[in-house]
């Protein structure tokens, strides 16, 4: 008895000792020679193979990053300029920092105020239902609801919210990969500079109807009034198609746009202080009249 | 019973042709028409008119915007009152020509008496000419520019014309109403394509569903003097699906991704048969098309046939046929196989029009998507020998070359998987974009060649 | 009014999952009625008991394991505790009954991930599991009374069973018109060929399946025992002996044709059944059971991914 349990420990921790040597051995005679900075890089990525760089992952990411003359083309989303210096000194090349981004959902035609105008009974896609036609509500810019974002999402960032029937984008697990802004049919969703402490303003709105047409299709719709643009002394908002938007690279978060648009459709986040909207109302209307004084 | 048909898969839906007994009345017009710039496959038609200007009926209003494209006819008198983008019947904007009616007067040179002209002309160029100048596109549904597929590229022959007067999608009963009311015209229209295509071999193929239709085409042929036969075909699921058709005449099968012409096949509706007719042999535009009003939830007293002015809203239509029924679940733009459901009732006729079919939600509402259990019944349907749920899991899968391989990109989108699914798995949702992402990499492929 | 928007098509054949499954279930009942008659109340009792253990065992494991919304409204699990009942001698001892809804249900059908994604059977998965446990009580082939008296009806061997006691040319004289009609022995189900086969063809006729599957397994008996017979009557049983005893009607008609299990295509099903019938002619002459019918079902499940990918339906316009 006690010889058989020996020998079966003997012979299939031979057979074990045996296969290891085959295998390095093969291992070694195949081993593809690369450039050792490469691995280095890899390490110093994320790991996540999200694509976000516009690389098929994060190995094709250090390969093209070895080869190319310097990193302007190169941008590790999730790791952000934290992995990029890394990076940089791997390769000796310059740093290039980049303000950190995050995915903005550009509708808040929540179900409260976009009325339902048809009922799909289609797969629950986003991308079918667009193929399809405009959408279930009057508006044919904004989100058709389906949560073909979510499921792009690799990093459990974005959820539906069930009341709204939007999006939500959970701030802490965006990394601006960019999966969700080309998973969205209608566009909406945009990679913005996160902005100080997260502050950034923003038009929460797609829609080009005229004025009448996108407020009958959505209470919260940006109607294209130029009231916003008139507003802005900083030049930061453009008005085309009947929709504003806001530079961010321009805006110096002064919320004068917020305070002013008639139906709410800019929207100012993680600012400290609620905004004051009448205080800022009251300001503007000073400056004006002091411009049609002189 | 006829045993003319496809071979591979097919359904067997019930016919309900209820609006068949109708007879076609004239729709009157209305006070406003929005004329779409996109009635056919191809280009938008660019407008030639501007706000303000005075037009007539059967007027050019918009000339081709490229190649494959189509002149567009003002549908009344009157005045053009905007050229803007206006929701189209799925709610995507559309640029139209806004007309306020005020009256009928026609363009010169139209033939507006009823006589038959059996004369065909005896340029070819001059039909071809005739055809494009009237804005005639094929109205089985594809709406392609006829003059286009009337001439076929150098090199490859028509061996046989085939008039598509299968008709296999339930409820519509248009093409049948035509048949039986305007015969001559159509089989003298299909005699000038034949013609055209160089006195080719010439078949109406029609279902036996509708004997009438069958009967007076085989009187009308016997009378008029050209060459022409008329087939009875199984009633079958898309028999009138172009590949399936020309197989069922022809017993040829067109490759993937080839046009009929590879084969020696031309195939063309009815409709557009008569619509060649009214170009060639008295000059008229195509301005107008017959469109069923029909449906489960119309009594059949309340059903029509009617020959309505391409830029109708489909609301006026409706209310005056008596308004949307109550039990109206789904409005739909089509056979109920292949058809629009319609989102924007607003929404404008445009040359392919051919029915308003209310549906109950009882009848049409999806049932509850369950597991596949693989019963190999959509595999079974598919006229096109596809295996949909093969490719369902393929497009869940994101793989690309896979769906290629197994030929997502000669889905023609009959609707016969999901119809036969006991698992109302939505198979051709997603096999209609497994088709898009073939067909985007077999494009990126030939691009990259060139 | 909202009305509503989908994709076509907008009309459906009305052919839901439960109406296949009822279909099933009604093709089963002439078969289960004929092995009531003859086998009385214990039969009755094991059929209840058997779609009773496996339709609550898929229930509480959707409920309480998945924690998914439950299945068992597509009747599904009472075709396979029907099947399972019907496989099983009638003298099964109810215990043994749920050990193979436990099988059948728990470790064939649902850990694949429930109806559709299974690779075996699952009655026959259940039975073979049985057979192979406990071989006293699934090869006890007593008579139990029954409705009909039965003057004719032996104990302790199946038609199959005797082969090796008479001898082949014996055997085959015991197979007669009568035994087309009730053959007395062997699991509940195989009592009617008759009831079997009208099963058969209901299904034909509402197109829940096609006939491809269950000729091929015919007809692949049929030649392979003809032969076998021709050269050897002493030694190899013949056709018709072949085609009515044991599982084969059963097997052939209902377990084989089972949509999961078997290819897509009618090719592919034919390849499948003429694999199912070689491999139970080879365990009937030169095996050591005297039946094989669920060994080859089961086998050939194994090769039905293998088949889907070498068989594909013929596409339209390419050789």
């Amino acid at each position: 008895m006690n010889s058989i349990v020996i020998w079966t420990i003997v012979i299939l921790a031979g057979l074990g000792l045996v296969l290891a040597v085959v295998l390095f051995i093969i291992a070694e005679s195949f081993k593809v020679e690369e450039d050792p900075r490469i691995e280095q890089i890899e390490k110093a990525l994320p790991g996540a193979n999200c694509g976000g760089c516009g690389y098929a992952g994060c190995h094709a990411f250090a390969d093209t990053a070895v080869k190319a003359a310097d990193l302007s083309a190169h941008f590790c989303p999730v790791g952000g300029n934290e992995v990029m210096k890394k990076v940089s000194a791997i390769l000796g090349y310059a740093v290039v920092e980049k303000a950190p981004q995050v995915a903005v959902v550009r509708c808040n035609g929540t179900c409260a105020a976009r009325p339902k105008v048809n009922v799909y009974d289609g797969v629950q896609s986003c991308r079918v239902k667009a193929a399809l036609y405009s959408g279930d509500t009057l508006c044919a810019f904004g989100c058709l609801g389906c949560g073909d974002c979510v499921s792009a999402c690799e990093f459990g960032a974005l959820s539906m919210d069930p009341e709204t029937g939007l999006p939500v984008v959970d701030e802490s697990k965006c990394v601006a990969c960019g999966k969700c802004v080309k998973a969205c049919p209608k566009g909406l969703i945009e990679l913005r500079a996160k902005g100080p402490r997260g502050m950034r303003v923003y038009v929460d709105c797609r829609n080009q109807d005229k004025g009448p047409a996108a407020r009958k299709a959505c209470a919260n719709a940006c109607i294209g009034c130029g009231i916003c643009v008139k507003t802005c002394t900083h030049d930061a908002i453009v008005l085309e198609n009947n929709i504003a938007y806001i530079d961010y690279s321009k805006c110096k978060l002064c919320r004068e746009c917020e305070a002013m648009c008639p139906t709410g459709a800019i929207h100012g986040v993680n600012f400290p202080k609620e905004l004051d909207r009448e205080g800022i109302k009251a300001r503007v209307a000073a400056r004006k009249k002091e411009v049609s004084n002189e | 019973m006829s045993k003319i048909t496809f071979a591979i898969g097919g359904v067997h839906p019930d016919d309900a042709k209820l609006a068949r007994g109708c007879a076609i009345e004239v729709l009157p017009l209305p006070q406003t028409m929005y004329v779409s710039m996109a009635q056919h496959l191809g280009a938008p038609a660019k407008p030639i008119v501007a706000v303000g200007d005075k037009v007539k009926t059967g007027q050019v209003i918009a000339e081709p915007g490229g190649f494959i494209s189509a002149f567009v006819h003002s549908p009344a008198s009157g005045t053009v009152k905007s050229i803007a983008p206006r929701k189209d019947l799925a709610g995507n904007y559309m640029t139209h020509i806004e007309i306020a009616v005020e009256g009928d007067e026609w363009v010169e040179g139209v033939d507006m008496s009823d006589t038959l002209v059996i004369g065909i002309p005896e340029d070819r160029q001059l039909i071809l000419d005739r055809i494009k100048a009237c804005g005639v596109v094929g109205l089985g549904g594809a709406t392609f520019p006829t003059h286009v597929k009337l001439n076929p590229a150098p090199g490859s022959k028509a061996e046989c014309l085939i008039l598509n007067g299968a008709e296999c999608e339930p409820y519509l009963t248009s093409d049948f109403r035509i048949m039986l009311e305007r015969t001559k015209e159509i089989v003298v229209g299909a005699a000038i394509m034949q013609k055209v295509l160089g006195g080719c071999r010439t078949v109406i193929g029609i279902e036996e569903n509708k004997p009438e239709a069958i009967a007076a085409m085989r009187k009308a042929v016997s009378e008029l003097p050209y060459n022409i036969e008329v087939i009875s075909l199984k009633k079958k699921y898309p028999q009138g699906g172009e590949k399936q058709l020309i197989q069922a005449v022809m017993h040829r099968e067109v490759g993937s991704g080839g046009l009929p012409i590879s084969v020696g096949a031309v195939v063309q509706n009815v409709a557009t048969s008569l619509a060649v007719y009214e170009a060639v042999q008295k000059n008229k535009p195509l301005i107008t098309n017959t469109l069923t009003i029909t449906g489960n939830c119309l009594p059949v007293e309340k059903q029509h046939n009617y020959l309505f002015r391409i830029g109708m809203p489909l609301s006026y239509i409706a209310e005056y046929a008596g308004g949307v029924p109550e039990g109206a679940g789904k409005i739909i733009s089509g056979g109920p196989m292949m058809g629009r459901a319609i989102a924007n009732l607003d929404a404008a006729t445009v040359k392919g029009s051919s029915s308003l079919l209310y549906l109950t939600a009882e009848s049409t509402k999806r049932g509850q998507e369950s597991l596949c259990i693989r019963c190999g019944r959509c595999a079974d349907a598919c006229p096109m020998g596809l295996e949909p749920f093969l490719l369902n899991r393929l497009y869940k899968a994101g793989d690309v070359a896979a769906l290629e391989e197994n030929a997502a990109q000669d889905c023609i989108e009959c609707g016969c998987c999901l119809y036969s699914c006991p698992a109302y798995i939505p198979l051709l949702d997603n096999v209609r974009q497994a088709k898009g992402m073939a067909l985007g990499a077999i494009r990126a492929r030939a691009a990259a060649k060139k | 009014m909202a009305y509503i928007v989908s994709p076509n098509p907008h009309i459906h054949a009305a052919v839901s999952t439960k109406r296949l499954m009822l279909d099933v279930i009604i093709a089963l009942c002439p078969a289960a009625i004929v092995s009531f008659l003859y086998y009385g109340l214990g039969e009755i009792a094991i059929m209840a008991f058997s779609i009773a253990s496996c339709v609550v065992l898929e229930w509480a494991i959707t409920k309480y394991m998945l924690k998914k919304s439950s299945t068992t409204g597509d009747l599904s699990a009472i075709v396979t505790g029907m099947l399972l009942a019907m496989n099983l001698p009638p003298t099964c001892p109810l215990w043994v009954v749920f050990i193979g809804a436990v099988v059948s249900i728990a470790v064939a059908k649902m850990t694949f991930g429930g109806i559709g994604q299974n690779i075996f059977n699952p009655a026959i998965t259940g039975r073979v599991f049985l057979l192979v446990s406990f071989p006293t009580f699934m090869t006890d082939w007593t008579v139990p009374a029954g409705f009909i008296s039965n003057v004719d009806a032996f104990s302790g061997a199946t038609l199959l069973g005797q082969v090796p006691i008479l001898g082949a040319l014996e055997a085959d004289k015991l197979v007669s018109l009568q035994t087309f009609f009730h053959n007395i022995g062997g699991s509940a189900g195989e009592i009617s060929a008759v009831a079997l086969l009208a099963g058969w063809v209901y299904l034909l006729v509402r197109k829940v399946i096609k006939p491809w599957i269950t000729l091929s397994i015919f007809a692949t008996i049929a030649v392979i025992a003809g032969i076998f017979h021709m050269v050897d009557p002493a030694q190899y049983t013949g056709i018709l002996f072949n085609l009515l005893t044991g599982g084969v009607i059963l097997g052939a008609c209902f377990m084989a044709t089972d949509y999961v299990t078997s290819p897509m295509s009618t090719w592919g099903g034919v390849v499948f059944g003429v694999g199912i019938g070689f491999i139970v002619m080879m365990i009937r002459y030169f095996g050591s059971y005297p039946e094989g019918m669920s060994f080859a079902i089961l086998l050939m499940n194994m090769a039905v991914p293998l088949i889907n990918m070498k068989f594909h339906q013929r596409k339209f316009g390419r050789k």
